[in-house]
């Protein structure tokens, strides 16, 4: 197990703003535009990092960036949560020697479409054969199916679905980088489009360009820094399945329940340590689903815990504070942004500040349900 | 059709030429009962071109314990209509020489 608080962030930046667009930059400029913030937030230049980590071709980055070939590569690719697994597999690096300082860099060209790799996979691949045929047009119709039986099993309603999009609109309403900031009631988002049922517009998330990115070394180096250091205590991380039809139980994510729980054990900290937490949310069901399977509550209490508003500005758990991917930003692949949030309010310097947050947990899925990444946060090494 | 280990006769989906977790044990395909429950689902609203107005898609649980991801026909595709755990049975959709979908329907007398 790496040490507890042994590494740190020490540069953060996101490219992310009310409009959702960014059309002047293709992927490849986005990936690099936050990289480069986030080196000049922390001080440094290209030539001062020695590892990289991106989703897509860290040769293409590190090059373009005019880095000097790095000591660290790495291209994990799971999704909307891969950068989770970065920061996690940037953490185990470090602490083995394999690089100095790492920069984890995310952009996305999800609205312009600017320099944007297609989805991949022809008929043959698994996906097509079994779950494409069926008349699936993307998430919005695939990683909604297994929601109907958590309902039936649990209890949980439409209207537990609809409190997740209200609660995190009432966040996003103080961030003025927020796509979405109009209050919005549970009728609203009733009211809304149906998109896939029970899958209506406003439980579904945005879609944007955005960026942003980290940079990440020792603690002991962090000193030399001129940012506040975030502390890294816990790290998880899991893979699934890649249809979500073959899921082991559809009211549980297998990934999240190993990614969660490593993560928090491995910091050291129970859940009512935790000040601060971010969920994933594609959807209106997966801030429900992780609350579950993290632990926070306990079987079928988590719409009615968000219904009561627990995790609304000034409630006991404050849960995706910068408004989320229904509400803030959504670029396709999400959990650069959420980490981003995390790394803010540790520092104290989000739109919705929380007061006296000591440990943030930044949890994300990918694909769907098909991978997870969890990290715990802190102001203070253990 | 579907796969099974010969040594726990445990079946398993989508097919592959060894058993998922343990590749030693020896596999076979068998003839499947065909029965299945509806076990979640969404009605894509706007499903792409080919079909016609909104298609339920479904995750059926296949009575010998795989789950796949499949349609319901001779069915409205509607919440009133599709309703989880309602029995079915296969119903074999035939698109061309090479290609037969593995629908399924409500199963015939309950």
């Amino acid at each position: 197990m790496p040490t507890r608080g042994g590494t740190a962030v020490v540069g953060a930046a996101e490219m992310v703003n009310a409009s959702g667009r960014i059309p002047e930059l293709s992927q490849l400029g986005l990936q690099a535009g936050a990289a480069i913030a986030a080196m000049k937030d922390a001080g440094i230049g290209p030539k001062d990092v020695d590892g990289i980590a991106c989703v897509g071709n860290p040769a293409e980055v590190a090059w373009y960036l005019g880095m000097d070939p790095p000591s660290y590569v790495d291209g994990t690719s799971v999704g909307g949560c891969s950068f989770m697994l970065h920061v996690r597999h940037a953490v185990a690096a470090i602490e083995a020697g394999l690089a100095k300082t790492i920069v984890v860099t995310h952009g996305e060209s999800g609205k312009s479409q600017l320099g944007r790799a297609g989805f991949g996979g022809g008929r043959q691949t698994m996906n097509a054969q079994y779950e494409g045929w069926t008349g699936v047009t993307g998430p919005p119709s695939m990683f909604t199916i297994p929601v109907k039986r958590y309902m039936k099993e649990t209890g949980t309603t439409e209207e537990h679905l609809a409190a997740v999009a209200v609660a995190q609109r009432e966040w996003a309403g103080k961030n003025p980088n927020a796509v979405m900031k109009d209050p919005i009631t549970v009728d609203d988002v009733l009211n809304s489009r149906m998109i896939a049922y029970p899958f209506r517009l406003l439980m579904c998330c945005l879609v944007t360009d955005g960026a942003g990115a980290l940079i990440i070394t020792s603690a002991d180096r962090a000193k030399d820094f001129p940012t506040k250091p975030v502390y890294i205590l816990g790290t998880g991380e899991s893979v699934e399945t890649p249809m979500v039809s073959q899921m082991k139980d559809l009211t549980r994510s297998g990934a999240f329940r190993v990614a969660g729980p490593r993560a928090m054990s491995d910091a050291g900290i129970t859940h009512k340590d935790v000040n601060h937490l971010m969920i994933y949310d594609a959807f209106a069901h997966l801030p429900i689903y992780g609350l579950e399977d993290l632990g926070f509550v306990g079987r079928g209490e988590a719409g009615p815990f968000i219904a009561a508003g627990n995790t609304r500005p000034g409630g006991k758990l404050p849960l995706n504070t910068n408004g989320g991917g229904l509400s803030y930003t959504h670029s396709g692949m999400y959990g650069m942004y959420a980490l981003q949030e995390s790394v803010r309010q540790v520092r104290g310097t989000a739109a919705a500040q929380v007061p006296d947050v000591k440990v943030a947990v930044s949890h994300g899925v990918g694909g769907m349900f098909m991978a997870s990444g969890t990290i715990v946060f802190s102001n203070e090494r253990p | 059709m579907l796969q099974r280990s010969k040594k726990s006769g445990q079946a398993y989906f989508p097919p592959r030429p060894f058993f998922p977790g343990d590749p030693s044990q020896e596999v076979e395909w068998f003839q499947a009962s065909g029965k299945a429950t509806l076990l979640s689902y969404v009605i894509n609203n706007r499903p792409p071109p080919g079909f016609e107005g909104p298609v339920g898609l479904c995750v059926v649980k296949l009575a010998e314990g795989p789950t796949m991801l499949t349609n319901i026909t001779d069915c409205e595709q509607t919440p009133e209509a599709l309703i989880l755990d309602m029995a079915l049975e296969l119903a074999p959709h035939t698109v061309n020489e090479e290609v037969t979908l593995p629908l399924f329907r409500p199963a015939k007398g309950g």
